[in-house]
């Protein structure tokens, strides 16, 4: 029992990190229907910048320097890239989003080299211990954190002016255009919130407690994991992320912990295929029309 | 009352076929570049090395003339190619291995040529399993979907020691032979030129032998009926549905012949390592999601749906890294680079990652787009 709650608590953390990452895939391609590949390699970069700043501003400035540097990142890529590609589709815009993924992945771990640290100091491989169950902390502070973070997101793309111009421009771009929603606003700062959000994810990811795998290529494929959080839940729909991010999450851990923990990376992507072949849309996402 | 006469209305002179004019330009560079590398053995003599980065060319222009052939002609997102490839090199290495070479090992002995057509055909039908899934899914849950595969092959290849031979060691993958003729170096070699023709060089040939062939199969089926009814999907389903394709087994079908040229590439892949051994992780290896994102590159770069674009696309990608790669061995490049200075790999991803991105802005067409202007600035225009 002991363990099944440790399991849990190590599970729902991790789901909320892979939430806070499927959220950040869902209003970006709400906002303009672009698959970001690019989102593991903005966690990176969050990643080195609290890497790069830790030891000289401590650990609080550098963490939030990290996250707007993340956020920064992802707006340049959407004003320099995106925005001068209007013409081109959106599949052509996600492949962009590769190369741009290639590039700034390997200067960031050529940049890290040998190192491969770990940035979650505050936290990191220091276990809690409540009622005789030991606990992540990371995976602990990881579920308060993101538990705090996707209820302000869902409050405000509710209630906020800018929640509400953000679901009228995915409804339709054009009514939205008329009624003097901004469109390439709206768009901008779906990437700044994005990327901020993979700014907070990593400093809970490339810690020893969530994987043991440092920031560098490790972290960026553990990103990809927040692919199936996303497709799962459904690509345009932020509640969807949510259970999907806790989805993912939840199988991670316990087949980690029960099957084996080579198997539990397949385990979350075959769960993601069974969801599809019964929900091709995912379970929250749109279904798809063709009319004829 | 007279007969009618129907008359024969006047002969129209039957519209003759203007004669065929022959592209000659063309032919002719054809021709030369086929020699250049029939010849290529002998123009790089003793320096192996240079062999090494052509064959490696050739892995990745066959692999991706399949994928360009299910992402462009199909229109169907697949970051699955790395487990074919894997599947490939593994039943390579199990149909044709020697339980007696290698104990613990599980090696059925057939006929190396019956086991290059066995992996591919092994391929074919894996990609065929996939189908159900491939068949309902569209676009990114498509691309999302299909690399499950790759994490499973991941664990597969890991778990499955007695076929793959674990990931510490790996196993030797069969001498490939051809009625008696191996593949491999011999004292009495037979010389062209004066270049002995040892292992390096067969091994050239024959994967010259599998891309062309590749590339003139990937040729026809995109100018016959198959390729018409991938490209109808892709536009449109319900319009194709309406001419009378059948959808699912189109994009079924589709899948299957990408996945067996994969499989071919793991073919040439284990011979080209001269190793068959699984990958350690999911993000570095020679089966690993960083593959998946370098074949897509090579189709972008090459133009969706181009075979030809494809060879170019594989030469920036796969022949650039081992080019850069050879240069460190050779020459010292990038030799103050330890831990943190700019590498071969990273050079070239660089150097491939742009051109993605350059290609996505200013030429969505790729390097085919590209190619079709410059013949067009050369061959005169038809006239109407």
């Amino acid at each position: 029992m002991g363990t099944f709650v440790q399991l849990l608590v190590n599970g729902l953390g991790k789901g909320a990190v892979y939430a806070l990452l499927a959220l950040g895939f869902v209003i970006i391609f709400k906002a303009t229907e672009v698959v970001n590949f690019a989102h593991g390699s903005l966690v990176l970069v969050g990643g080195y910048v609290v890497f790069a700043l830790k030891d000289t501003l401590g650990w609080v400035p550098a963490a939030l320097l990290g996250i707007i540097g993340a956020a920064l990142v992802a707006l340049l890529v959407e004003r320099v890239f995106l925005a001068n590609a209007r013409r081109a589709d959106p599949n052509s815009l996600a492949l962009l989003t590769i190369g741009l993924d290639v590039i700034i992945t390997e200067e960031i771990v050529r940049r890290v080299g040998a190192a491969i640290p770990f940035i979650g100091d505050p936290y990191d491989a220091q276990p809690l211990q409540v009622a005789g169950i030991t606990i992540f902390r990371t995976q602990a502070i990881a579920l308060v954190v993101g538990a705090v973070l996707i209820t302000a997101f869902l409050l405000a793309f509710r209630y906020s002016s800018w929640g509400v111009a953000m679901r009228a421009q995915a409804e339709n771009k054009e009514a939205a255009a008329l009624m003097g929603i901004r469109s390439s606003r709206v768009t901008a700062t779906a990437w700044l919130v994005a990327g901020a959000l993979a700014g907070v994810a990593v400093l809970f990811m490339a810690t020893q407690d969530f994987s043991g795998a440092g920031l560098g290529r490790g972290t960026h494929a553990i990103a990809l994991i927040a692919f199936p959080a996303a497709i799962l839940g459904g690509l345009d729909s932020t509640a969807g992320a949510v259970v999907g991010g806790i989805v993912v999450g939840l199988t991670e851990a316990l087949s980690a912990q029960y099957i084996s923990f080579e198997f539990s990376k397949s385990a979350v992507f075959l769960v993601m295929l069974l969801v599809l072949v019964i929900r091709p849309s995912g379970l929250f996402g749109t279904k798809e029309l063709s009319r004829v | 009352m007279s007969d009618t006469i129907t008359e024969a209305p006047p002969s129209v002179p039957r519209p003759v076929a203007a004669p065929k004019k022959r592209n000659w330009i063309k032919i002719a560079a054809t021709v030369l570049l086929v020699l250049f590398l029939v010849a290529l053995p002998i123009l790089t003599g003793s320096q192996v090395a240079y062999l090494k980065v052509a064959q490696y060319i050739l892995i990745g222009t066959v692999g991706g003339i399949g994928l360009t052939l299910l992402v462009g002609q199909a229109g169907q997102l697949s970051l699955a190619h790395p487990f074919f490839l894997l599947v490939g090199a593994v039943s390579y290495a199990v149909l044709a291995g020697d339980p007696a070479e290698s104990p613990g090992l599980v090696g059925l002995g057939f006929p190396p040529l019956l086991a290059v057509i066995g992996a591919v055909v092994i391929c074919g039908l894996v990609g065929l399993a996939f189908a159900p899934v491939a068949g309902r899914l569209r676009g990114i849950y498509l691309g999302v979907a299909s690399l499950s595969l790759v994490f499973l092959g991941l664990w597969l290849g890991q778990s499955l020691e007695l076929f793959t031979g674990g990931t510490s060691s790996g196993r030797p993958p069969p001498t490939f032979e051809l009625f008696g003729f191996a593949f491999s170096t011999t004292t009495p070699a037979p010389t062209i030129a004066g270049v002995p023709i040892q292992k390096q060089q067969r091994l050239w040939y024959l994967f010259l032998v599998f891309a062309l062939g590749a590339y003139f199969l990937a040729r026809g089926a995109i100018n016959s009926r198959i390729g018409r009814s991938w490209r109808a999907v892709r536009d449109n389903e319900a319009a194709a549905t309406a001419m009378g394709v059948n959808v699912a087994r189109v994009k079924a079908g589709a899948f299957t012949i990408s996945s067996a040229f994969a499989g071919l590439a793991g073919v040439m892949t284990a011979l080209w390592l001269d190793l068959v051994k699984p990958d350690e992780n999911e993000f570095t290896g020679n089966y690993s999601l960083t593959v998946a994102i370098a074949f897509l590159a090579i189709v972008i770069i090459g133009g969706l749906g181009s075979v030809p674009g494809a060879v170019v696309g594989a030469i920036v990608v796969y022949g650039l890294q081992q080019f850069f790669l050879l240069g460190a061995n050779q020459f010292g490049w990038f030799a103050d680079a330890q831990f943190g200075g700019l590498s071969a790999v990273i050079l070239s991803a660089f150097v491939y990652g742009a051109a993605v991105v350059l290609v996505v802005l200013f030429e969505p067409g790729g390097a085919a787009a590209i190619g079709r202007r410059l013949t067009s600035r050369f061959t005169p225009r038809k006239e109407r």
